[in-house]
């Protein structure tokens, strides 16, 4: 995959990056669409989608408050999803340049996709690039999506039809592929994601992704297990 | 539910909150001496972590099993990706291998 990128010029990654962003417009369009079908006035996806721009925070909030639930213990577990950010930030913090205004436009463009986006590219320039077309082209069509769902109400509430939701893992799936070529970081990934999928029905929306980290320790001890070889 | 205020300071808490864990990552790590050993342990992290969105994601849906037709949409993606199939090949695939699956009734 990094290869066959590198092979071409930058109108591969344009296109792949505007297939992303047509894919979380539909979901957008979706969420929008839902939010206000379940009783929140127009506004309210669109502020969350601005402010907060993380589609699954945005859901779990949306759906908590929704069904009933204390709004400040919405906020806590959307929070908890979007801990992750974290770590991601050290990840592709050299991508953000280094003057402020960058750091801060940069920091909020950071989603699965464009941290996906970044880490599947080699040449730092090309990383940067690809970050910032990423986040900045979703950002655009994910509040478009939404703006439009608000509106139109229940067009699309049922993105589960066009397998919408096999297309968002299977994105990020194809851009971390060429990373686990690497043993010690495929051996985490898959002790991570095993532990994640374990962790999943006792801890809430959140916690399990967080809990991969632990398979990094899969690395650390094969390190230690080629050096005692 | 419908109170403007505490929605509006909800969205703004959780807006802030989340920029928090957003921004801290870039400015922590400017201010530290990163060894090549430590950057590719960060980027490790951040792979590890995408592998468990994915897995989760892909079979997980409200805490429970999501069913057979999105994780086989999400596998006939990633066989064609490990096969360096085109990315737009890859999504469009794996959407409509689910699409086609529920069409027919898989749950």
């Amino acid at each position: 995959m990094i290869r066959s990128i590198q092979r071409t010029l930058g109108a591969d990654l344009a296109r792949d990056i505007a297939l992303v962003c047509l894919a979380n417009a539909l979901v957008g369009l979706s969420y929008g669409a839902i939010t206000v079908a379940s009783g929140f006035a127009v506004w309210v996806p669109m502020l969350l989608s601005v402010v907060v721009f993380a589609g699954a925070a945005q859901f779990l909030f949306v759906g908590l408050v929704a069904s009933g639930g204390n709004p400040v213990a919405a906020v806590v577990a959307a929070l908890l999803v979007n801990a992750r950010h974290l770590p991601f930030g050290f990840a592709v913090g050299d991508v953000l340049g280094r003057g402020w205004g960058s750091r801060i436009a940069g920091s909020h463009l950071m989603v699965d996709e464009s941290v996906a986006f970044a880490l599947a590219q080699q040449d730092p320039a090309r990383r940067r690039a690809a970050y910032w077309a990423c986040g900045i082209g979703l950002f655009g069509f994910w509040n478009i999506g939404v703006v439009a769902g608000a509106y139109a109400g229940t067009v699309i509430t049922d993105t589960g039809a066009f397998g919408l939701d096999a297309a968002f893992p299977a994105v990020l799936l194809a851009l971390v592929l060429p990373a686990l070529k690497e043993r010690g970081v495929r051996r985490a990934a898959l002790a991570g994601a095993a532990l994640a999928l374990a962790a999943t029905p006792f801890l809430p929306a959140g916690l399990p992704v967080l809990l991969a980290l632990l398979g990094l320790l899969a690395v650390a001890r094969g390190r230690e297990s080629e050096v005692a070889r | 539910m419908n109170d403007p205020v505490m929605l509006v300071a909800a969205a703004l808490v959780l807006g802030a909150g989340t920029f928090a864990f957003r921004f801290a990552g870039p400015v922590l790590r400017a201010r530290m001496e990163l060894g090549p050993r430590a950057r590719h342990l960060m980027t490790t992290a951040a792979v590890v972590l995408l592998a468990a969105v994915v897995a989760t994601a892909a079979l997980i849906e409200d805490g429970g099993f999501a069913g057979y037709a999105r994780p086989a949409g999400v596998l006939v993606g990633g066989v064609l990706a490990w096969r360096r199939t085109p990315f737009v090949v890859v999504v469009v695939a794996a959407a409509a291998t689910t699409a086609v699956l529920r069409l027919l009734g898989v749950p």
